[in-house]
């Protein structure tokens, strides 16, 4: 077991007063980095009072790849590539965000196929992240992975849709500054017609199977509660937010894209524990694949990207500019400083999985080692993200 | 959208000392911003996050940026006296802009729907005068941005309850997002390389080859 | 041994075989992975575990998460400065005979993130790698390929003689120092007994 190295100005071992503990020692816990069920290279230190948390803190940066510098040293298009690696599950979400910054940033206009192809495409990748998710969740639970063979049937279609359209299956690259790389083969829609059509009967047979199930809302109800006075204070978006009950989707206020043009509600929780943080991924597929139904009824024909967009020699003007979506995972965000050269002066990425890890000790304390796999497992982290 | 003059104006008038400075964005998507001084940043922050008719309860994103040191050239026209006849001469004109760190502070309200609004820290240099204060205690979403930026440019920011490295590891002794920083060596084998990489890789051919 | 003997004992039900190919065998048919992914070439292994390119009917029935249990190691993902020792260690861990894929570009060599500071460019620096798999990520199908020939090269390996397998031979370590944090890099940068860089003609 590897040892824990604390840095010089944090101290894991608090006092053994304010513990409580009545005789004996804390217990010095690091969970990861290699560990079946952190999610990836994520690492944390706890320490336990027998089976309960007392103390959590956790360690990342075992995947940080310098996708900041990297985009400082490549050109605007070069970073497209990078941004699929970012959140490996949603490339074609990361591709959409950057792609809105750099539109914001150089003033483009998106053609009306291409905003509505878009939409399609990111509806598409929610639906397979939240059922991977729902997977990955269940199988943190102890389900040994059969829910995960579930969820990665549906996501194989996705996948298959996503390789006829742009060539490839997880790292799509598709996304260009004011439209798209290239338009849908024949035949695409109706493909994607077929898998939506489809879609409502796994949702069906997964919470027949899963949402109704006692041991799942034994060990997720009333877990990990995350208070509301602390939830907006901490910047957490996305299911994480809602779940809480309070009212925020960037779909809904900033209304990017053609948004405004469908009609979705958006699940909201109450309690905010983990049991609604898996509702609210449930519900949210029922509702993507409605707006899914919604826009393949209507998607014109035209061009597929902006006339007055360069590929080659592409130089904004010297400024700023912040664009940010909602991806599955909660609100991704680019903010890019141009100086006029075809490289970016400052580029960064606004993770949502890292900022929502800021209160993972606040709502793993008290609980058991056990609670904090589904807790973490909830909060949906993807270390591309998390460490870039 | 609230005008960012008024913002100014109510901001300078609600809190003695602040000072505000209006940052201009030249490109289409018009998101100017606001410069902070230091010594307010924390009193500026709790104000626009309590007063009621702004609420920005939701730090989106925080950034830091390294702005070196630039030598700005400027052509200005000066009358000089040339061969006894007073004439108009072009005269290159050459100023340092002094270096600094910087921290940009994105802006929402969850409650009233409405932002963004930016605004920006400065420190003073970049090499012993980096202590910006921390707006973790206003904002409980910039601990781990602020810990970043920390660790990638050296920014010490005061007040902030855990401020270590995050990204890199504890022994680490440089700030790699900083433009002068210089990377370890290790590109003895490149197959295909070319331009800066080319360089570096020369370094490492064996002898004759 | 002459075949034509040997179909003759088969139809009689007795099976011959050498000691070497049956070790082979039963090794090369039973990997049991490590469950150890570390970035986006790790939901592909994962895909390639499911049931649409099922992994388990080679052999590789269950990902163990533990090193002590497992004899194979798949590398997939980035491999960054800061986890390195760890790899190193996990390696360490493994008991003999084990093997090593590195998936993906970025564990054979850096891949697209190679300008990086904190990037190791190839996890073949600090430890023995078997098979490589390009592919930003390799699609599933690649990667039981890759097991396949995985499963080529066990067989080959000999138990007795000079070239014979490094778990029997006393002379090979099987454990390699762990790179300890330096202050700009790693402590050492890559181990020498094992990389050596190749010489190109340019």
């Amino acid at each position: 077991m590897q040892s824990i190295e604390p840095s010089k100005n944090f101290e894991i071992r608090p006092k053994l007063s304010d513990a409580g503990a009545v005789e004996g020692e804390l217990l010095e816990v690091s969970m990861g980095p290699q560990h079946p069920s952190t999610h990836g290279v994520f690492r944390m230190d706890i320490v336990l009072d027998g089976e309960q948390v007392v103390k959590l803190k956790p360690v990342f940066g075992y995947l940080h790849r310098n996708h900041e510098k990297i985009g400082e040293g490549t050109t605007y298009l070069g970073s497209m590539p990078y941004t699929d690696r970012l959140d490996y599950f949603c490339s074609m979400t990361n591709n959409w965000a950057y792609a809105l910054a750099v539109e914001k940033l150089a003033g483009l206009q998106v053609p009306e196929r291409a905003e509505y192809l878009r939409v399609i495409l990111a509806e598409l990748t929610r639906l397979q992240n939240h059922a991977s998710l729902c997977g990955f969740f269940v199988q943190d639970m102890g389900a040994s992975g059969t829910p995960l063979m579930y969820a990665f049937r549906e996501r194989e279609k996705v996948l298959d849709l996503f390789e006829a359209i742009s060539g490839a299956r997880m790292m799509c690259n598709f996304m260009r500054f004011g439209g798209l790389r290239c338009d849908a083969p024949v035949g695409w829609l109706e493909q994607v017609q077929k898998v939506v059509d489809e879609f409502p009967a796994f949702l069906d047979e997964f919470q027949a199977l899963l949402s109704e199930n006692e041991i799942l809302m034994a060990r997720t109800q009333n877990v990990g509660v995350l208070p509301r006075d602390l939830v907006v204070n901490a910047s957490i978006t996305g299911p994480l937010l809602r779940a809480v009950g309070v009212n925020y989707d960037i779909r809904k206020v900033d209304k990017y894209g053609i948004y405004d043009r469908f009609h979705f509600r958006v699940p909201l929780g109450e309690r905010g524990d983990v049991y609604d943080r898996y509702m609210m991924r449930v519900l949210e597929m029922r509702e993507s694949v409605g707006i899914l139904q919604q826009a393949l009824k209507s998607v014109p024909g035209g061009p597929i990207v902006d006339p007055k967009a360069k590929l080659r020699g592409f130089r904004p003007k010297a400024g700023e500019a912040y664009g940010r979506i909602e991806g599955p995972k909660g609100e991704l965000g680019f903010y890019l400083i141009s100086d006029g050269s075809p490289n970016p002066y400052r580029y960064r990425v606004r993770p949502p999985s890292y900022i929502n890890l800021t209160v993972l000790e606040d709502m793993c304390l008290g609980h058991n080692v056990a609670d904090v796999v589904i807790i973490l497992g909830s909060v949906d982290i993807v270390l591309g993200e998390v460490d870039r | 959208m609230l005008a960012l003059e008024s913002i100014k104006t109510q901001v300078e008038q609600a809190i003695p000392g602040a000072k505000l400075e209006i940052v201009k964005n030249d490109a289409p998507s018009a998101q100017h911003s606001l410069l902070v001084n230091n010594t307010s940043g924390l009193a500026v922050a709790k104000y626009l996050r309590d007063e009621p008719s702004w609420r920005f309860d939701y730090a989106s994103n925080v950034t830091g940026v390294d702005w070196p040191e630039l030598e700005l050239t400027e052509k200005i026209k000066v009358k000089k006296v040339v061969d006894g006849v007073e004439k108009e001469v072009e005269e290159v004109k050459k100023t340092v802009r002094p270096g600094y760190l910087e921290t940009v502070y994105h802006l929402y309200s969850m409650e009233l729907k409405h932002g963004p609004l930016i605004i920006r820290l400065r420190t003073e240099n970049r090499t012993d005068k980096v202590h910006l204060p921390s707006l973790t205690p206003v904002w409980r979403g910039a601990e781990f941005q602020e810990r970043e930026i920390f660790d990638l440019y050296g920014i010490v920011f005061d007040g902030h309850p855990d401020l270590r490295r995050i990204l890199m590891w504890d022994g680490f002794k440089d700030f790699p997002m900083r433009k002068d920083y210089a990377e370890p060596d290790d590109y003895e084998y490149e197959p295909t390389p070319h331009d800066e990489v080319l360089d570096k890789a020369k370094q490492h051919y064996p002898a004759g080859a | 041994m002459d075949e034509g003997l040997r179909s003759e004992l088969q139809k009689q039900g007795v099976f011959t075989t050498t000691l070497e190919d049956l070790y082979n065998w039963g090794r090369k048919n039973s990997v049991w992975p490590l469950g150890f992914g570390l970035a986006c070439c790790a939901i592909e292994m994962i895909a390639a575990s499911m049931s649409r390119w099922d992994l388990a009917r080679f052999g590789a029935e269950v990902f163990r998460p533990s090193p002590r249990q497992a004899d194979l190691m798949i590398v997939a993902g980035t491999v960054t400065k800061k986890m390195a020792p760890q790899v190193v260690r996990l390696y360490n861990q493994m008991p003999e005979p084990k093997y090593v894929i590195a998936m993906g570009a970025c564990a054979i060599s850096g891949g697209p993130f190679k300008q990086g500071y904190n990037v190791l460019k190839g996890i073949d620096r600090f430890i023995p790698v078997d098979v490589h798999i390009p592919g930003c990520p390799p699609r599933p199908e690649a990667l039981l390929h890759a097991f396949m020939t995985l499963q080529e090269k066990i067989d080959q390996q000999q138990l007795t003689g000079e070239g014979r397998a490094r778990h029997l031979n006393a002379d090979q370590p099987s454990e390699f120092p762990v790179p300890e944090f330096g202050e700009h890099d790693l402590q050492p940068p890559n181990n020498p007994a094992v990389w050596k860089a190749p010489v190109l003609k340019r």
